[in-house]
């Protein structure tokens, strides 16, 4: 019997988009038929479905388009294969070789035939199936590792060391890998550029786009006057080449290490924030359109500076966009919170990711990807942060005046009461001693003073032209030899000055001659009232 | 800055005690001015003689020299001197100069006139 020379295709799916490959099997008709498609709504398949056993086509009343193909391609008889209820293929028979009508023997062999060749079509099918998603999965897999690798790649390898500076970076990527993106590096005069950008899309495209607009920042800033000019050119360059609805947004900012100092530009990022060291949150704003949305475009520029203790932020949306179970979303408002709360960077960053996966609830899968950069200002590495600097004549009376602009000075840092008064007392004195010992009234002869903060002290230096002198120690005048008159009642000065400070340093260079009077500011500013040892 | 140095200082009498308003700031230019008032309070024959601070906003180590200059004076002179009005700073500097253990020292007049 030649009637199983039909062809079957393998259905794609298991629902009914089927295709059909019918091969009539009439002599006259040897080359392979292209396969027919049946569409989900053809009354064929529901009627297939049901069919018990070979369905005679030309006795078929049905308006079906697929039927139509069949006939005209010279099918007489289709077997349903149903397996476990469901129609997985057909079986198209031709007309018999003998040219007569298919028998009821031969109708209940191809019944038995179908019943056994449906669970194995059905396996095979599944077979094919899960090779065909497990290929799928490769390719997302392969783009994403690509995706990945590019990323990686582009990323700083190591984070820039700065004296006095502490830079810190955390990035991870989405399941899908989004187009963050930051970088460090090097610029004339000791400046750093720092930048940090979110490709809008995913996988491959978004990370290409990432690594030219990074190559390129990298490539030209060094060359331009200032950062809003970088993002221009940077825009410029990236119009041509983008792919369409794709964009940058990107922050740039040049620190000067050795002030402090940050001059930005801004292309539509999120908006970085500074903490100062009294726990208040600014954002650093300067308006800008992402870069590749449209050409011609102008990026204003800001200046700012970071003070001593001052905690630079910057990020991608990762963190403030990600939601929460209800989903809700993490926020802005709640970022700067926690900003206020940490003073040092790698520690606001713990702090940020792990409020963010309480937030967010173990189950979370990442949305995008998250990128923080920190850059703290230390405040007691510094040299220290000069309140005041001024030089006054040796004349009588001045040391009023030094007394009153140190007392000026100091009072940002919140020193009152007691603290101020002994403070007053020790300048005054040590200015007296200055122009009266160490410049001998000379008008000509400056008193010079400089008052700095660093490391939680308050340092007031004094500097007089007497250094070739010796000072002499602070002794604790006998007072009772005083009222007895067998010591002058003189020599009080340097005695009080030391009671009144924590800490007194003089020194010399042979020239100069400089008393330094420190204040424990941690206890200065609580009001302490046992500053200065009390000798009684 | 308002110059009050060349002040007198004021010399009241009141129940054989003489009060001495000391002028506000006191330093070495008010070496005089010290002086006569302490020449003031004593040559009326008072045996006690109060140094009235509450005016007083500045005193410098030289000005602290003249009230231990004072102070001895009057030790000779067998007249007692006690301070009051000090502000809890100078206070703390007549502690640590051992001042406050010479001369007794009153927050107000009025304590210091009802002291002995």
């Amino acid at each position: 019997m030649s009637m199983v020379t039909g062809r079957l295709r393998g259905l794609l799916g298991r629902r009914p988009e089927a295709t059909v490959a019918s091969r009539a099997a009439a002599r006259q008709q040897l080359a392979d038929v292209p396969p027919i498609d049946i569409a989900p709504n053809d009354a064929a398949l529901a009627f297939f479905q049901s069919a018990s056993g070979p369905v005679a086509i030309d006795e078929l009343q049905l308006d079906s388009a697929a039927i139509r193909e069949m006939r005209a391609a010279g099918v007489k008889i289709v077997v349903p294969l149903i397996s476990q209820g469901e129609l997985v293929g057909l079986l198209s028979l031709g007309p018999r070789l003998s040219e007569q009508e298919y028998s009821s023997d031969d109708r209940q062999l191809l019944e038995k035939l179908a019943s056994q060749a449906a669970p194995a079509v059905r396996v095979a099918q599944l077979v094919r199936e899960q090779e065909a998603d497990v290929r799928a999965r490769e390719r997302i897999d392969q783009e994403l590792r690509i995706a990945q690798l590019i990323q990686q790649q582009f990323l700083p390898k190591q984070l820039p060391r700065l004296q006095g500076w502490e830079v810190a970076a955390f990035y991870r990527a989405a399941q899908a890998v989004g187009g963050d993106f930051y970088d460090f590096f090097e610029l004339p005069e000791g400046k750093i550029g720092i930048v940090v950008g979110d490709v809008t899309g995913h996988g491959v495209p978004a990370a290409l786009v990432m690594a030219t607009t990074r190559s390129f920042i990298r490539s030209d800033a060094p060359r331009q006057v200032g950062p809003s000019a970088v993002l221009e050119r940077a825009n410029e360059f990236l119009q041509s080449d983008i792919p369409e609805n794709m964009f940058v947004t990107c922050l740039y900012v040049v620190l000067d290490p050795a002030t402090g100092k940050l001059r930005f530009a801004n292309a539509g990022h999120d908006l970085p924030y500074v903490r100062s060291t009294t726990g208040a949150v600014i954002e650093l704003r300067a308006t800008g359109m992402p870069l590749g949305a449209m050409p011609g475009m102008r990026y204003e520029e800001k200046e700012a500076r970071l003070a001593p203790g001052d905690v630079l932020l910057l990020h991608s949306d990762g963190v403030a966009e990600a939601h929460g179970p209800q989903r809700e979303m993490f926020g802005f408002p709640r970022m700067r919170q926690l900003m206020a709360k940490h003073v040092d960077g790698q520690d606001l960053i713990d702090g940020l990711l792990d409020a963010l996966h309480r937030f967010t609830g173990a189950a979370w899968e990442q949305e995008d990807d998250i990128t923080l950069v920190t850059v703290v200002r230390a405040a007691d590495v510094l040299a220290g942060d000069v309140l005041a600097e001024f030089e006054l004549p040796s004349e009588a009376g001045n040391e009023r005046a030094v007394m009153e602009r140190v007392a000026e000075a100091v009072r940002p840092l919140g020193i009152e009461g007691r603290t101020l008064d002994r403070l007053k007392t020790a300048v005054s004195e040590t200015a007296m001693n200055a122009i009266e010992h160490g410049n001998e009234q000379r008008r000509d002869l400056p008193v010079t003073v400089r008052v700095t903060a660093q490391n939680g002290r308050l340092a007031i230096a004094v500097s007089d032209q007497g250094g070739a002198k010796d000072i002499p120690e602070a002794e604790t005048p006998d007072l009772e030899a005083k009222l007895a008159g067998t010591q002058k009642p003189r020599g009080w000065g340097l005695f009080l000055i030391k009671n009144m400070v924590d800490e007194m340093n003089v020194s010399s260079d042979g020239k100069r001659h400089t008393v330094e009077l420190v204040f424990d500011l941690a206890k200065a500013t609580k009001g302490g009232t046992d500053a200065g040892a009390h000798r009684r | 800055m308002q110059e009050r140095t060349a002040d007198k200082a004021a010399v009241r009498h009141q129940d054989g005690v003489a009060i001495v308003d000391l002028p506000a700031r006191i330093d070495g230019s008010a070496e005089q001015t010290l002086n006569d008032a302490y020449a003031e309070a004593t040559q009326t024959g008072a045996k006690r003689v109060v140094l009235n601070f509450s005016g007083v906003d500045y005193l410098s180590s030289t000005g602290i020299a003249l009230i231990v200059g004072v102070l001895a004076r009057s030790r000779k002179d067998g007249k007692q001197i006690s301070s009051c009005g000090l502000s809890d700073h100078y206070r703390e500097i007549f502690e640590i100069t051992r001042l406050a253990d010479f001369m007794r020292i009153y927050p107000d007049e009025r304590s210091a006139l009802a002291g002995s």
